[in-house]
C-alpha cells in the first residue's frame, strides 16, 4: 500500500513537475538531509554545446537555465531509466525476458530533454528501443518490466512485448525500422487537422536514416507544413554497422535537404531539452517540420543478443562513459554549482534502486496472461468472433 | 491531332442528343490540346479507354456485359470511334451523377429504383460518410484535382475541399503510413491505392502497422482506416497491373477484406467499412466502375450499409453452388442462366467479404445442393477457392458433398498482354460452365 502510494505520487509529481525526493523519505533508511533547502542554489544557467544549424538563421540558445528542482526531476527520469533497462538486462541473462530486448541505457539524456520540452498532449512516436520513452510517455515501470516477462500485468497484458508498449499520445514501440517515421508524419497531419496546436516527434535512429519511405515522409511533411519533428538518434552503429561504412553522408541533420535541421548534443539533457523546445516552436509557428540529429551512445550491443564489442572496442564504450555519461554530466553540473547535495543523490539512487526492484519482483511474480486472452483484441467494437485454432476442433473465442 | 479532334467534337456532338451541350465544352478544349494518344498519361489512358466505359448502353441486360472481354484492335479511325462511344458513355454516367446528386437535393421523397454505376455507388458512399463524419478524409494519388484515376472520387474535392480529399506524390509507403498514423491519432482515412498493385509498395503498413496493433496493444490502439483502390485483372494492362491481392490480404488476421459486386455492394460496404473501427482492406474492380445495376429505394438512404462478414445468396439453386466475388460474380450469373436451359439449376452466392468469411451461408448451400463449385480470378495456388475448400472439408458440410469441390481460378501465370492470351488467362463463362457440368459429371 505504502508502495504504491509512493509510485502514484511519483507519476503525479513527474507530471506536474514538483520535486519529489526531498519530501519522501523512505523508512528503511536513516539518511537525514543534513542541509536545509535555503543553502542551495535554486537555479543557475549553464553554458551549452551550440548546435551545428542547416538552413535556419539560427539555432536554439547556447544558454540554459535550469531550477533544482528541474535537475532533480532530470536526474531521477534518468537514473530511473538507467536502472530499468540494467534491470532488464539482469532479467534477460536469467532468460526471465525472452526475444528481443533493445536497451537504452546511455542515451537517457534524449527521453528526459525532449519530454522536458514537450507536453503530454503531444505526441511521440519511435522505434523498437522504447523502454525509455514508454517511460517518460507516462507507463509505469512495473508494467513495461511486467511486458518484457510478458505477464498480464504488462502495459500490452504480455502480448506485444519490448517492442510493442503503448499509452495515450504515445505510439510505440515499432518493430519494423523505419516504419514508425511515415506513421509519426501521419500523426502531426491528424494535429494539423484538428488545430489543436501539438506537435509529433518522431524519432528513428542512424540506421533507419537510409529508408526510402522517410524520405518520402519528408517530402509530404514539408509539402504540408506538418507539424512534425524528426529526430534522429545518432548512436553511431546501426546494429553491427558503423555510421561511416552505411551512409554517404553522415550529417542526419541535412538530410532531410529542403528541411531545417539541427545537431544536437544528445549526452546533454539541458542542450536536448532547449533543442526540442526549439524545434517544437518552430513546428508550432506554422513553420512545417525539422529535423534534429542527437548525437548519442548506447553502451549495450544492439540488443541483448549482441555483446556490443565485435565492431567497437571496450575502450571507447568506456570513454563516453567516464567522459559523457548523461547522468554523471548533469549530477557533475549540479554539485558544482550547489544545487544540491551527494546524499541527497545517493537517496534518489536508493529510492529508485528499491523501486526498481519493486517492479521487477512484480514482473516476475504476475501471472501470465491466460489463454483465454489468446484471441482477444483482434478487432475493436465487433461482436464475439469465432478464431480458428492450431486444429479444425479447436475453435478459439475472441472478444474485442 | 487537331483534325481528328475536329472529327471527334462533330461525331460527338451527332451522339449526344443535344441534352446539356454545356457539357461537352470543356471537354472540347481539354480535346484539343489534348496530346496524341501515344503520349497520354497511364491515368488518361485508363481513364477513357477502359471498356467498362466504352460498352454501356445502360442496360442491365447481363449478356450484354459479355463485350467486357472484347479490346478493340489499335487503328485511328476505329479508335476515334472508340474515344467518341467512350467519352459519351463517360459523358451519360456523368449526366446520371449529376442528376442523382440533385434528385437527392431537391426531392425529399426517396425516389425509386434508379440505375447507379458502381463508380457512382462508390461516390456517393464517400460524399455521404464525409458529410456524417469530420474526421472522414480522403487520400491517395491524384483523387483530388483529376478527380480520381478512375473517377470514383470525382466532385468530392470541389465539395470539400483541400483539408480533406488530399492529392498525395507517388509514394505509396510514406502516404499510407501517413494514412495509418493519422488513424491512431484519431482520424478515419480513406486511403486510395491507384491499383492494389501499388499497395505492395506499402504493403508493410498496411499489415504490421494497421492489421497487427490492435492485437499487440492489447486494445490501447485501434486503426480505424479503409484501404481502397481497383483489384485484380483490368484489360491489356498487362502482368504487374493485373494481380489480384483477395488471397494474399484475407490471410492475415486483423484485417477486414471486402470485394463488393454491384452498385448496392458498393455502397453499403464502403459505408461499412469506413463507420468500421478496424482496417478494412476493400477490394474493387476497374472493369465493374462503369457498370449500372438498379440500386433500390432502400438502398439509396444515406444510412444504408451492408454488414461486413456476410455473404449474399444472389441466385437460387438445387443443383451445385457456385461460390464467387467481385467480377465474377456477374460470370457465374450468366453461366448459371445458360446452365438453366440445359436444366441445372446453380445457386450463385456473392462472398462480399473475404475475411472473416461467411462459411455458414457457403456451408448451409452445400448442403443443399451437394456440390460447389469456387470461381475467382486470382491465381489457384494458396487462393480464395483453396481456403472455401479446405473449411468445406473441415466443416458439417464435408459429408453434404457427392463430389469433390472444384475451383475455377486464374490461370497460374502473369498476366499476358495480348488479348487472345489474356483472355485464355482468366475463367471465361465456358470455363465455369465447363467446370459445373464436370463436377456434376454430366
Amino acid at each position: 500500500m505504502q508502495n504504491m502510494l509512493t509510485i502514484i505520487s511519483n507519476a503525479l509529481c513527474r507530471i506536474t513537475g514538483r520535486n519529489v525526493g526531498a519530501q519522501t523519505v523512505s523508512e528503511g533508511s536513516r539518511v537525514v538531509v543534513s542541509r536545509s533547502f535555503a543553502d542551495f542554489t535554486p537555479q543557475a544557467t549553464f553554458d551549452i554545446k551550440k548546435c551545428d544549424v542547416h538552413r535556419l538563421e539560427e539555432g536554439p540558445p547556447v544558454k540554459a537555465t535550469l531550477t533544482r528542482d528541474q535537475g532533480l526531476q532530470y536526474y531521477r527520469i534518468m537514473q530511473t531509466v538507467r536502472r530499468m533497462e540494467l534491470k532488464a538486462d539482469q532479467l534477460y541473462k536469467q532468460k526471465i525476458i525472452r526475444g528481443f530486448c533493445h536497451l537504452y541505457d546511455g542515451q537517457e539524456a534524449c527521453a528526459a530533454g525532449i519530454e522536458a520540452a514537450i507536453n503530454p498532449s503531444d505526441h511521440l512516436i519511435t522505434a523498437y528501443r522504447a523502454h525509455g520513452y514508454t517511460y517518460t510517455r507516462g507507463v509505469a515501470i512495473k508494467e513495461i518490466l511486467a511486458e518484457l516477462t510478458g505477464r498480464k500485468g504488462g502495459v500490452a497484458k504480455g502480448k506485444g512485448g519490448s517492442m510493442h508498449m503503448y499509452a495515450p499520445h504515445f505510439y510505440g514501440g515499432n518493430g519494423i525500422v523505419g516504419a514508425q517515421v511515415p506513421l509519426g508524419a501521419g500523426i502531426a497531419l491528424a494535429c494539423q487537422y484538428q488545430g489543436n496546436n501539438q506537435v509529433c516527434v518522431t524519432l528513428y535512429g542512424d540506421g533507419a536514416a537510409n529508408q526510402g519511405q522517410l524520405f518520402e515522409a519528408f517530402n509530404m511533411a514539408a509539402l504540408w507544413k506538418l507539424p512534425c519533428i524528426f529526430i534522429c538518434e545518432n548512436n553511431k552503429y546501426g546494429m553491427g554497422t558503423s555510421v561511416e561504412r552505411a551512409s554517404a553522408s553522415t550529417d542526419y541533420y541535412k538530410r532531410g535537404d529542403f528541411i531545417p535541421g539541427l545537431r544536437v548534443d544528445g549526452m546533454d539533457v539541458l542542450c536536448v531539452r532547449e533543442a526540442t523546445q526549439f524545434a517544437a516552436d518552430h513546428c508550432r509557428s506554422g513553420k512545417g517540420p525539422i529535423v534534429m540529429e542527437l548525437q548519442t551512445y548506447r553502451y549495450h550491443g544492439h540488443s541483448m543478443s549482441d555483446p556490443g564489442v565485435s565492431y567497437r572496442t571496450r575502450e571507447e564504450i568506456q570513454e563516453v562513459r567516464s567522459k559523457s555519461d548523461p547522468i554523471s554530466l548533469l549530477k557533475d553540473r549540479m554539485l558544482s554549482n550547489n544545487m544540491a547535495a551527494v546524499e541527497e543523490f545517493k537517496e534518489i539512487d536508493i529510492a529508485i534502486r528499491k523501486e526498481v526492484e519493486e517492479a521487477a519482483q512484480y514482473a516476475t511474480s504476475d501471472p501470465e496472461p491466460p489463454l483465454e486472452e489468446l484471441c482477444n483484441h483482434i478487432f475493436k467494437n465487433d461482436p464475439p468472433l469465432e478464431v480458428r485454432g492450431t486444429h479444425p476442433w479447436a475453435t478459439l473465442k475472441s472478444v474485442s | 491531332m487537331y483534325c481528328s479532334s475536329w472529327q471527334f467534337w462533330s461525331s460527338l456532338h451527332k451522339g449526344s442528343s443535344g441534352r446539356c451541350p454545356w457539357l461537352l465544352f470543356p471537354f472540347f478544349t481539354l480535346w484539343l490540346f489534348a496530346p496524341p494518344p501515344s503520349q497520354l498519361s497511364r491515368c488518361d489512358w485508363l481513364c477513357v479507354m477502359t471498356r467498362s466505359d466504352r460498352v454501356v448502353n445502360c442496360s442491365c441486360d447481363w449478356l450484354k456485359s459479355l463485350d467486357l472481354s472484347r479490346v478493340t484492335a489499335f487503328s485511328p479511325a476505329e479508335d476515334r470511334f472508340n474515344m467518341a462511344a467512350s467519352l459519351r458513355c463517360f459523358l451519360r454516367t456523368g449526366k446520371n451523377a449529376v442528376s442523382a446528386l440533385q434528385r437527392r437535393e431537391f426531392h425529399r421523397s426517396l425516389p425509386a429504383a434508379v440505375q447507379v454505376t458502381v463508380r457512382d455507388a462508390l461516390n456517393q458512399a464517400m460524399d455521404e460518410e464525409l458529410e456524417r463524419d469530420e474526421r472522414v478524409f480522403l487520400l491517395g494519388e491524384e483523387v483530388a484535382q483529376y478527380d480520381g484515376a478512375y473517377k470514383v472520387s470525382r466532385g468530392l474535392w470541389k465539395k470539400y475541399g483541400d483539408k480533406r480529399i488530399i492529392d498525395t506524390p507517388i509514394t505509396e509507403m510514406g502516404f499510407t503510413g501517413i494514412a495509418v498514423g493519422a488513424a491512431m491519432a484519431g482520424l478515419r482515412p480513406i486511403c486510395e491505392f491507384m491499383t492494389f498493385n501499388f499497395s505492395m509498395q506499402a504493403i508493410d503498413q498496411v499489415i504490421n502497422s494497421a492489421a497487427k496493433t490492435y492485437y499487440m496493444s492489447a486494445g490501447l490502439q485501434s486503426v480505424p482506416i479503409v484501404f481502397r483502390g481497383p483489384n485484380g485483372a483490368s484489360a491489356g494492362v498487362a502482368a504487374q497491373h493485373s494481380q489480384c491481392f483477395a488471397a494474399w490480404y484475407g490471410h492475415c488476421p486483423g484485417l477486414k477484406v471486402v470485394s463488393p459486386w454491384n452498385a448496392e455492394d458498393a455502397k453499403g460496404l464502403l459505408k461499412s467499412a469506413i463507420r468500421d473501427d478496424n482496417p478494412v482492406v476493400f477490394l474493387e474492380n476497374e472493369l465493374m466502375y462503369g457498370v449500372p445495376f438498379e440500386m433500390s429505394e432502400e438502398s439509396q438512404s444515406k444510412d444504408f450499409t451492408i454488414p461486413i462478414g456476410k455473404a449474399k445468396v444472389e441466385r437460387q439453386g438445387t443443383h451445385v453452388t457456385m461460390v464467387t466475388h467481385s467480377r465474377y460474380v456477374s460470370h457465374c450469373l450468366d453461366a448459371a442462366a445458360v446452365l438453366a436451359k440445359e436444366g441445372i439449376e446453380c445457386e450463385v452466392i456473392n462472398l462480399r467479404t473475404i475475411r472473416p468469411l461467411d462459411v455458414d451461408c457457403i456451408e448451409t448451400s452445400v448442403m443443399k445442393t451437394n456440390h460447389l463449385v469456387t470461381v475467382e480470378g486470382g491465381w489457384p495456388q494458396f487462393g480464395v477457392g483453396a481456403e472455401i475448400c479446405a473449411r468445406v472439408m473441415e466443416g458439417p458440410a464435408f459429408n453434404y458433398l457427392d463430389a469433390p469441390a472444384t475451383r475455377v481460378t486464374g490461370v497460374d501465370i502473369p498476366m499476358p498482354y495480348a488479348k487472345i492470351l489474356e483472355d485464355n488467362s482468366l475463367p471465361q463463362i465456358k470455363d465455369i460452365i465447363f467446370s459445373v457440368k464436370k463436377t456434376l459429371n454430366v
